[in-house]
């Protein structure tokens, strides 16, 4: 449970939040038409007819923005509604051709499901928490209005009108801004996973609309005001703090909440409100009678679930419990689906999976950190991090060369196994070159070796130190050890 | 010899075929006949250089042994069709001036088939009528006439143009819509024959929406026949419309048969609504002895919730059409009135107002309300739970027979401005075409006499879902016992 | 049920149809006529139906996903009021 209170001037309070999320769903064409969906294209060039809601055009549903939002339902264990069906929002904008938004109010794809999220001590979430979500049904995104490259006119552009977005209704479960935090991190890291979402909030591939009210712990919720398109973690998490923060102070002033619609302004960190006056919105919700009723079989069901990947939690107690891999490493190899996969490449090409973690979590991190580069931008790909690593293994490189060697497969995209047979890299073991080397360094220095003999056997690091430094580090560590300490012996 | 402009479809394509006439001559003999009939105002625009174009074609197919379904058919295309190039306006101001980029699934195959087109005709604004009184484009005038008086009468609606130019020889044959009895109460009142098939038979992609769950395409014609060789060229599933039928289009043109041998004829006894005129109940019961003669057997059957069907009907049909009708905004095409000083909102408000006719705005009024939040169940849920009512009685009465058979109309076509005053009792117009739309099941009307004034009274029946070929087959067989032969005595 | 002035004009506002005083006054016993004719549907016992959902018994068909449509801005804007350098221009719109 959070323990997150405001502290206002009459005692505590509580906030409770809710998630709308908006996720544009990945697929090559709209939802009802053929129009592409790419991103940045030129103005009104990914246009159908249909789209542009031309007289008597008509829509077709896209079976892969259906399949996609099963999937999500099932990657949350929701029920899968075999009988759902297309509603039409009735309203006036100039980013909405036909004067409606299809949607799905009434009988929605997805229905109840659930989101675990991590216990995280330091932002205040004492234990692991399921984050309960009400529904996902499929809508048409809107077009786009541009307002400042004329004096008295918008543009409309609508290329964006008519993509298919996913809208993940939470419940009132979420009772901070890191509660509500973390569940836009899992949601998008499970969407991501699944593939039905790229959950790029930047380019408002996923955007959130953000309930907040508050009450005194206990008793029944407040009214609840609903922050519309906020687009990152952050903001989510300002706009409750702020929301959650006016409310009190209203409240505790003698006010009341108004339910209303604002927006966050990402410059100040406060919110406003949209529309003084709300036309009573009355969306005069109704059956699209264009569309028939949408039943899935059960064989479409059952191909959705077995095309989903493994999860992350899955994933993260298979890590633990099969590879032997640490917690910690695990939720971090877990966390994004873009390290889980690059990791797994690793050992799919034979490295040895804690050797691999630890590898992955100290210098590839440690490097890509460096250059500013994710995770699938890395110079090195996994096939020659695990031909590293296998070096290290067999003994080929040292843990001071492959750090070296890394450094150059950075440069240079080389493979290590290259790079080591042409600079020379590899460590040797041939006892008879080592033992020559030290018995030419035992002969340099007698009075160290004369200490040695005498007792002070700390000596022997510098015994080590010089022989490898002859040896351009390219010495096996433990071959030197060895010998050095036959030849001390004696 | 026979005038060209006499023949039907069935006549043209033969005569054309068997090398009695070109297709150029069939195309100039119309194309003069709607120049000279501006007095009907039955078309929009009239499009002679795409007539003359499709027969050129025509005539150069045959020449090369490459005829098709409707090589040398010239034919009317109902403004309600978006056809590429051609100005599309549903009969309504919002709309004047747009000209497709695109051709309606409908229009294309009929193209596709060969025929010509001889204009775009006149309508309802937006479909919505039952006189062809709120057409932007003025009144259609029906070619007929009550004797001894010139007061012009009432073409029926919404397709009052098709049915007026095929009645006055302008065209052979024309597509229809038909939502509440649009094709089929026009051709009662003209003297023609029109057939409304099984809903999802005929693409609605490219005719302009007014009812979604309703509308439907059929043709228009002087005679049976003549539906059927037209049906069989528009109907057929179209993937661009989810509610088109997957189903081949059967030959019906080939398997008509008047002869009724083993089928029941149904007749609901529910139709016999007050107020009737003695004529149509005689009418109704000559077509009764007619298809008995047929080889039909009758049975009575009742449709228990026939009286509730008009207020569902202008209960969903309304709702569905304030929500098709948004997308007239002024924004992306048509008119678009901007007031000085205008907001967008303003600019929509003021488009509208402007741009939509006095009855269309009262359907769009009364579709808004009944969805509006609180009334929705009441009104519309309502609506749609008696529609399956309504379809229910439909199965019920077709396990005790085959067909059934009703009058068209309640009355023969009245005077223009009769009825225009009171919208309601124009409503009532629709009683018997109402039910069968809600149902979605295939229903044609067939010229069956006259009234006592000398103007055309049609008989309807309707078929169990995807049975066109019953219903096309039963009017046959009132057709070759009806012997109508009436036409319209030429003043235009 | 039935509809007054303030109704008529708050559905005459939502369904974005500028109406006059004169016109309003003409609707409110049209639009009262009408309703009072369909509200015989409240007669009609329907406790155990299902309202109707597709008129003739037929499944929604769903399409592959690819981009077989778009790339046509020209036919998309032919009939615009206000083409403005590929985008429809309406008046600014103030959020």
């Amino acid at each position: 449970m959070s323990n997150y209170r405001i502290q206002g001037a009459t005692g505590e309070w509580e906030v409770v939040i809710g998630l709308e999320v908006h996720a544009q769903v990945v697929s090559n064409s709209k939802l009802f038409s053929g129009a592409a969906t790419a991103f940045g294209a030129e103005p009104n060039t990914q246009v159908s007819l249909v789209d542009a809601a031309m007289p008597g055009m008509l829509p077709v549903p896209n079976m892969e923005c259906i399949r996609q939002a099963v999937r999500t339902g099932l990657a949350i264990n929701a029920e899968i509604n075999r009988w759902s069906r297309f509603d039409r929002k009735n309203y006036f904008y100039a980013d909405l051709p036909q004067g409606y938004q299809i949607s799905q109010l009434y009988h929605p794809l997805v229905g109840e499901g659930e989101i675990l999220i991590d216990a995280d001590e330091k932002a205040g979430i004492m234990e692991a928490k399921r984050i309960g979500v009400e529904r996902i049904h499929v809508e048409q995104d809107a077009g786009k209005l541009m307002h400042d490259q004329h004096p008295t006119m918008s543009y409309v552009d609508l290329n964006r009108c008519g993509v298919a977005l996913m809208e993940i209704v939470s419940r009132p479960d979420m009772r901070s801004p890191a509660e509500a935090g973390a569940y836009v991190r899992k949601l998008r890291a499970l969407l991501r996973y699944v593939g039905s979402c790229d959950g790029n909030m930047e380019e408002g591939s996923m955007r959130a609309d953000v309930n907040v009210s508050v009450r005194r712990p206990g008793e029944e919720f407040g009214t609840r005001t609903e922050t519309k398109n906020v687009n990152s973690v952050r903001f989510v998490m300002a706009t409750i703090e702020h929301e959650a923060n006016r409310q009190v102070d209203v409240l505790e002033a003698g006010g009341k909440i108004v339910q209303e619609t604002r927006l966050f302004d990402p410059d100040s960190g406060t919110t406003r409100s949209m529309r003084s006056k709300e036309d009573a919105h009355d969306y005069r919700y109704f059956p699209d009678p264009d569309l028939l009723p949408l039943e899935l079989t059960e064989e479409f069901v059952e191909a959705c679930r077995f095309s989903l990947p493994e999860l992350p939690d899955a994933k993260r107690a298979r890590y633990v419990e099969l590879l032997g891999i640490s917690q910690y490493n695990a939720d971090v190899l877990t966390a994004e689906v873009e390290t889980a996969r690059w990791f797994e490449k690793v050992l799919d090409a034979g490295a040895e999976a804690k050797q691999a973690a630890n590898w992955v979590m100290s210098d590839l991190f440690g490097a890509l950190n460096r250059l500013g580069k994710t995770i699938i931008e890395s110079p090195v790909s996994p096939e020659q991090a695990a031909e590293l690593l296998a070096l290290v293994a067999d003994g080929t490189l040292s843990g001071t060369l492959s750090k070296q060697v890394f450094e150059i497969m950075l440069e240079t995209g080389d493979h290590p196994g290259k790079i080591v047979e042409e600079r020379g890299l590899k460590q040797t073991s041939d006892t008879g070159a080592i033992e020559a080397v030290i018995a030419e360094i035992l002969a340099k220095n007698p009075g160290q070796l004369e200490q040695y003999r005498s007792g002070k056997e700390a000596l022997f690091g510098f015994f080590v130190g010089q022989t490898m430094k002859a040896m351009a580090g390219k010495a096996n560590p433990q071959v030197v050890n060895e010998l050095l300490k036959k030849a001390l012996a004696n | 010899m026979t005038h060209i402009t006499d023949l039907g479809v069935a006549a043209i394509r033969d005569g054309f075929r068997a090398g009695h006439f070109s297709a150029r001559e069939v195309a100039d003999a119309f194309n003069a006949n709607v120049a000279a009939a501006g007095a009907l105002n039955a078309f929009i625009v009239e499009t002679p250089d795409h007539a003359i174009a499709a027969a050129e074609q025509a005539d150069r197919d045959r020449a090369e042994g490459n005829l098709k379904p409707l090589s040398g058919v010239p034919i009317g295309m109902k403004d309600l069709f978006a056809t590429k190039g051609v100005q599309t306006t549903a009969a309504s101001h919002i709309l004047e001036g747009f000209t497709p980029q695109y051709e309606s699934t409908v229009s294309a195959k009929l193209w596709g088939a060969g025929a010509g087109m001889l204009g775009k005709l006149n309508l309802d604004q937006f479909a919505m009528g039952s006189s062809n009184e709120t057409s932007y484009f003025g009144n259609v005038i029906s070619p007929w006439r009550r004797p001894g008086d010139s007061a012009p009468l009432a073409p029926g609606g919404s397709s009052g143009g098709s049915s007026a130019a095929i009645a006055a020889r302008l065209c052979p044959a024309a597509t229809g819509t038909d939502t509440g009895g649009s094709i089929r109460q026009p051709a009662a009142f003209t003297g023609i024959s029109g057939i409304k098939p099984t809903y999802g038979r005929c693409s609605r992609w490219g005719i302009v929406a007014f009812a979604s769950s309703l509308d439907q395409a059929g043709p228009m014609a002087n005679d049976v026949r003549d539906c059927a060789i037209m049906l069989e060229n528009m109907a057929g599933f179209d993937p661009k419309d989810s509610t088109s039928l997957d189903l081949a289009v059967p030959n019906w043109e080939a398997l008509l048969s008047g002869d009724l041998t083993g089928k029941k004829i149904g007749i609901p006894k529910e139709y016999r609504v007050d107020g009737m005129p003695a004529e149509i109940d005689a009418l109704w019961e000559q077509g009764i002895q007619w298809l008995k003669d047929a080889g039909a057997e009758i049975v009575n059957v009742s449709l228990p919730h026939t009286k509730y069907a008009l207020a569902a009907y202008y209960i969903v049909a309304p709702a569905e059409a304030s929500s098709n009708l948004a997308r007239y905004d002024g924004v992306r095409y048509g008119l678009r009135e901007l007031p000085d000083g205008a907001g967008l909102q303003d600019m929509y408000a003021a488009t509208r107002a402007a741009g939509f006719g006095a009855e269309v705005k009262r359907r769009i009024m009364i579709g808004t309300y009944v969805l509006s939040a609180g009334f929705y169940d009441a009104y519309y849920t309502q609506a749609q739970k008696v529609r399956t009512l309504i379809a229910r009685d439909f199965d019920l009465a077709f396990q005790q027979c085959d067909l059934l058979l009703t009058p068209t109309a309640p009355s023969a076509a009245f005077a223009l401005g009769e009825k225009s005053a009171d919208p309601l009792a124009m409503y009532l117009n629709d009683v018997f075409t109402v039910p069968t739309s809600l149902a979605g099941l295939p229903a044609m009307s067939v010229p069956a006499g006259l009234d006592a004034q000398g103007l055309p009274l049609g008989l309807q029946i309707i078929g169990r879902a995807l049975d066109e070929q019953g219903v096309l087959n039963a009017g046959l067989a009132i057709e070759e016992r009806a012997g109508f032969t009436a036409r319209a005595g030429k003043w235009w | 049920m039935s509809v007054d002035h303030a109704t008529v004009r708050k559905i005459a506002s939502l369904a974005r149809i500028a109406v006059s005083d004169a016109e309003v006054e003409a609707m409110v016993p049209e639009l009262n006529a009408i309703l009072g004719f369909v509200e015989q549907l409240g007669e009609v016992d329907t406790s155990s139906v299902q309202p109707m959902t597709a008129v003739i018994p037929n499944t929604l068909r769903l399409r592959e996903d690819v981009v077989s449509d778009g790339n046509i801005r020209d036919a998309v804007l032919a009939n615009a009021p206000a083409p403005e350098h590929g985008f429809f221009g309406v008046p600014k719109v103030i959020e």
